[in-house]
Formats: C-alpha cells, structure tokens, sequence
C-alpha cells in the first residue's frame, strides 16, 4: 500500500523543468537512479545539477514535470520522503558562533522523527564517521573549508538513511580528505544506501559511481550505467616514440583520425581501425616503437563526445 | 493517500508535542553575544532612570516636591522605564530578532539544512514566531523588573498614587505592572509578525531589520498627523501608549480592549501573510 509508484527507484523525474523568468535552468530531464546505485550527477558549473538537486529536496518548486522521491510523489509528500534522504546542497552552512556539534544538535532538534535520548549518541557517531570529534568543540567559524565540508557531510549522516543526495562532497577537500569522502561513500552504499553524488570533477566520480548522468546546459545529455556510457564512445591509441611525426603519418595512413603529435609520443582516436594492424604498419615504416596502448576513454573522453565541448562553465 | 497511510508510513514521529526545536531556537537567540548586548541596552535604561530621579529628588534639599509624590514607591521606575523603551528601544530589539528569524537563516544559507532535515515550513514559521514571542515578552519583562528592583531599591515600596490621584497599596500596583508589561508585550509580538513576514521576503537580516523599523517609525508618524485621525485607530502603534489606562483607578479598559484586538489581527493577518509567502517560495540561498 505503500508503492503507489510502480517504480522502485529512489529517484524518478519526468521532464522536470525549472524555468527562471526567462533562462531554463533545467529542461525537461527524466532522471532515474536505480536502487542501491551510486548515481554520478556530472555536469560543468552552471549546467543545472544544483538547481535540480533543490528541486528534489523540495526547496524549490518544478515549473513542471514530476518527481518521485523514494516512492513517493515530491513536494506534495516532502515531509514523509526527506526525513529518509540525508543532503548535502551547495556547500556547506551551519551557524558560525556554534560549534560543529551544537551545530547537529540543532539541526537534530529541528527533526521531529529523531529521538532525543538518542541524539548524543548519534550526533557523536557521526562526527566520528567524518573525522570531525577532535575539533567538535571549536566553534564553526573557526573551521577550514574541508572541515566545513566533513561536518555537512556528518549532518546528513544523524539518521539512517535510504537515499543520500550529496552535491560536490569533496569540495574544498584535500586529497587525503577526498579520499577518505570516496570511502565513506562506498560504505554507505555497501549499507545500502543509494547515492546521488554530484560533480563537476569527473576524475573523481569515475572511481566510485555505478552510474552516471550528465548534464548539460540544462538537459539530461546522457544516463545508464558508467560501462555503458564508456562503450559508446571512441577509443583512443597512444604510441609512445622517438619519432612521433612518422608515427603520425602511419596512423593517419591507416585511417586514424584525431592524430596528436607530442614530445615523445603520439595518440589518435581508432576509430574502426583493427588494433592489431598498427604495430607491424609502424614497424614496416621504421618507426621505433617504446611503448604502445589503447587507452579506456576517461570521463571526460565520454563527456566531449557527448557534448562536443569541454567541460567548462557553461552561460 | 489516506490518513491512515501516513500514520503507518511515519510510524516515527513523537506522538507528543517535543519543545526541543524551540528550545533549540531560544538558545540561539538567547545565546547569541548580539542579542544579549541588545538586552542589555534595555536594563540599563531603568538604571539610568532611577538613578538619575534619586540624585535629582529633593530630599536633599528638604522641599516637598511632586517627584517625591510619584516617586514613593519605586515601580514607577518600571512604569517610567517602559514609558521611556516604548516608541523605539523594545521596538527596535523586536525588529532586530523578529527581522534576522527567517532571513538570517537564509543569509547563512541553513535555511535549506533545516528543510532538508525535514523541519517542515508552516511549523517552522511556528516556531520562529512562538520565539519571537517569547523574546517580546522576554525583553519586556526584563525591563519591568529591572525598573522594579532599581525602584524598590531607591525609592521603597510604598503606596503608589494612580493617575486618578487615588492611593493603591504595593501588591496592587506590582499587579498593574505585570498587567502593563503583558499588554505591552502583546503589542510587540504584534509588531514581530510583521517582522517574521518582511523576514521571509529577503535574505538581508540587517535590511529586513530596518524595513521593520521602518514600518514601527511610519505608523507613528502617522499617529501624529491629526489629518489623518480616521486612520489612527488602525495603526498597531496608536494603542500602545493605551497601557497607561491600567494605571487609572479603576483600571480602564476600553482602550486596551482595542488595543488587543488590534495586535490580535496585526499578528494574524502577517503571521498568514508570511505563510502564503514562505509556504510556496523558492529557497534558492
């Protein structure tokens, strides 16, 4: 009686738009993250991942389209829905003349489903969980970025959760803190939970997503699974030489495109090339080969090949 | 979606009604270093009061005086405090809580944190508001007892003479007084409804501080342009000074009636106004 969605999936949007007097800031996307997933949000700043993590938290209303947020429909049912959904939403924000856990202790307080007896306990857990019970006394004020950052993160953590909704985590991290954000959500996940994590550094996403969907000026330009996404796109061949203008010419011969000459190496995309027909064409051209590979498209390969364009702020 | 769903589905929530996020709220305006010092302010003007009566009362000189007549018992250094904070000190520090309530959580951008968690938003217009209150009430009353204690203190707590120039005993007028400062906190909380609204309208705390002011300092204007005496009795401030009528022997009412009825829909017409507008806003900060 509780699935009135035939859905399952944590988070369904269909054409979800959020208009601004006259810009799009959101058009029309139909986001679906599958259960237990850990779904990337990609896009440049300014793409519109923001503007629609608010709008499934219920901050801000759609212009249209609809929203199912764990089953149930968003904003109409915000209130049974979000109490399951922990967020981080544009940064961090907390009172600076509090101190980090009198910062939860607030936040716990204005939860009417939490239990007081136990919100010392939970409020401990989770600053324990982002590394944060040290310097829980100081005030937030005093805070560095990345601790700033750890403490959001341990506020969306006060309550077990179904679905964490985590905009640019690793913000202002450093690299051992992104790191350690990375773990903790894959861990959450093993939990469980589902995560929508959003990003607009792609490097980052791609070692713990499951998932991605990559918006793009406004629109949803790509979603499924990450191998999926990766397999549509083009391959590209690295030849690392001390000649790397001959190599050129042999791969351009042999029909690559998109061929990059660099000190000391060469890389062309493959195309419909056979792979195994480029060390002997090279050979028989005299060209010394030192090293040869065929790289995985990154992220960011993916991303260009959908957009056409790199990812920068898009107006 | 039937009722009886949402009570299976939300089989969590507390059955009784918690204070914690009130409680929670009371701390931070309580406990913010701001706030305290605007509180402050308050109780140091029945200070300044007293002791200026006492240094100027002629009992040094021997001269019977009127002062000393009004002044025989100490809580008309209460009445004359509350006198002296009313067209702009309590106003004021009203308009600053009752201006920061929504806009400065925005400002800070934990608005969003406090949806998100979720606080749900007509019952935290709720519990901005009942705080609101309890500072109008708060402020008010610190300023009644510390004109009482200063007053008691330097002038004794004999029988206090009404503005009818009757003689009422000390219980009596301490009764007067808890009535006045209770009246007067009504009118305030009146006043921080227009501020709650005007709050959800910005992300300015200071700017929205100032409009409220601004509004307290226009219907007082106005309260003094005799051209416009059709208008007077629809201005929240016009019935402020009514709470002198509790002083006249007897107590006269008919001013205070007005006068709450007033403050009751003031209160009722922005505490809505602010709900229609923040219900439906886009929290975009």
């Amino acid at each position: 009686m509780t699935s009135a969605s035939a859905d399952s999936a944590p988070v369904v949007t269909s054409g979800l738009t959020k208009r601004f007097r006259r810009q799009i800031a959101v058009d029309r996307i139909d986001l679906e993250v599958p259960d237990g997933a850990i779904y990337g949000f990609l896009g440049p700043n300014g793409s519109g991942k923001t503007t629609t993590i608010r709008m499934l938290l219920g901050l801000i209303s759609p212009t249209a389209g609809e929203i199912s947020l764990l089953g149930v429909p968003m904003p109409a049912a915000a209130r049974n829905a979000l109490r399951r959904v922990g967020s981080l939403v544009e940064g961090p924000a907390f009172h600076p003349y509090l101190s980090g856990r009198a910062n939860l202790a607030r936040l716990d307080a204005a939860d009417r489903y939490s239990d007081p007896r136990t919100s010392q306990s939970r409020i401990e857990s989770a600053l324990d969980r982002v590394g944060l019970l040290a310097a829980a006394q100081k005030r937030y004020r005093a805070y560095s970025l990345g601790m700033r950052q750890r403490l959001a993160i341990a506020a969306s953590l006060l309550m077990p959760r179904e679905l964490l909704v985590l905009d640019e985590p690793t913000n202002g991290l450093d690299p051992q803190g992104t790191r350690e954000v990375r773990h903790l959500i894959t861990d959450l996940a093993g939990d469980g939970a589902t995560v929508l994590v959003s990003s607009h550094l792609l490097a980052e996403v791609e070692q713990i997503c499951s998932h991605v969907g990559v918006m793009y000026e406004g629109r949803l330009v790509a979603q499924g699974p990450l191998s999926e996404l990766r397999a549509g796109t083009v391959q590209t061949v690295r030849v690392d030489t001390d000649r790397p203008e001959d190599a050129g010419r042999v791969l351009a011969e042999l029909g690559l495109s998109d061929i990059q000459s660099s000190a000391g190496y060469v890389t062309a995309n493959l195309g419909d090339v056979a792979v195994e027909k480029i060390m002997p064409n090279l050979v028989n051209a005299d060209v010394p080969v030192l090293g040869f590979a065929v790289l995985q498209p990154s992220l960011e390969d993916v991303f260009v090949s959908l957009t056409g364009e790199g990812f920068d702020v898009s107006g | 979606m039937s009722a009886a769903e949402l009570f299976v589905v939300s089989s969590r929530p507390r059955a009784r009604v918690s204070t914690r996020f009130l409680r929670s709220e009371l701390k931070i305006i309580f406990g913010r270093r701001r706030n305290m010092a605007g509180l402050g302010v308050l109780a140091v003007l029945p200070v300044i009061l007293a002791i200026s009566i006492r240094l100027s009362s002629p009992s040094q000189n021997g001269g019977p005086d009127l002062i000393i007549a009004i002044a025989g018992n100490g809580l008309f250094v209460a009445f004359g405090a509350l006198a002296l904070e009313l067209p702009l000190f309590l106003p004021l520090a009203v308009s600053a809580i009752s201006g920061d309530s929504v806009a400065g959580e925005a400002n800070l951008g934990t608005l969003r944190y406090l949806l998100a968690v979720p606080a749900g938003r007509s019952r935290l217009l709720v519990i901005k508001y009942t705080a609101i209150v309890i500072f109008a009430l708060a402020a008010t009353f610190l300023v009644a007892l510390v004109g009482t204690i200063m007053g008691l203190s330097l002038f004794g707590g004999g029988d206090m003479t009404t503005l009818s120039g009757t003689q009422i005993p000390l219980a009596d007028s301490v009764w007067r007084l808890v009535l006045s400062s209770l009246y007067l906190a009504a009118q305030f909380s009146a006043l921080g409804a227009i501020g709650l609204f005007i709050s959800t309208l910005t992300e300015q705390p200071i700017g929205a501080t100032i409009a409220i002011v601004l509004v307290d300092v226009l219907m007082f204007i106005l309260d003094s342009i005799s051209q416009l005496a059709w208008l007077h009795p629809w201005l929240l401030t016009h019935w402020w000074t009514a709470f002198a009528d509790l002083l006249r022997e007897p107590m006269a009412t008919q001013s205070i009636q007005r006068g709450l009825i007033t403050a009751a829909v003031y209160a009722g017409v922005f505490w809505l106004a602010a709900w229609a507008r923040f219900s439906t806003k886009d929290i975009s900060s």
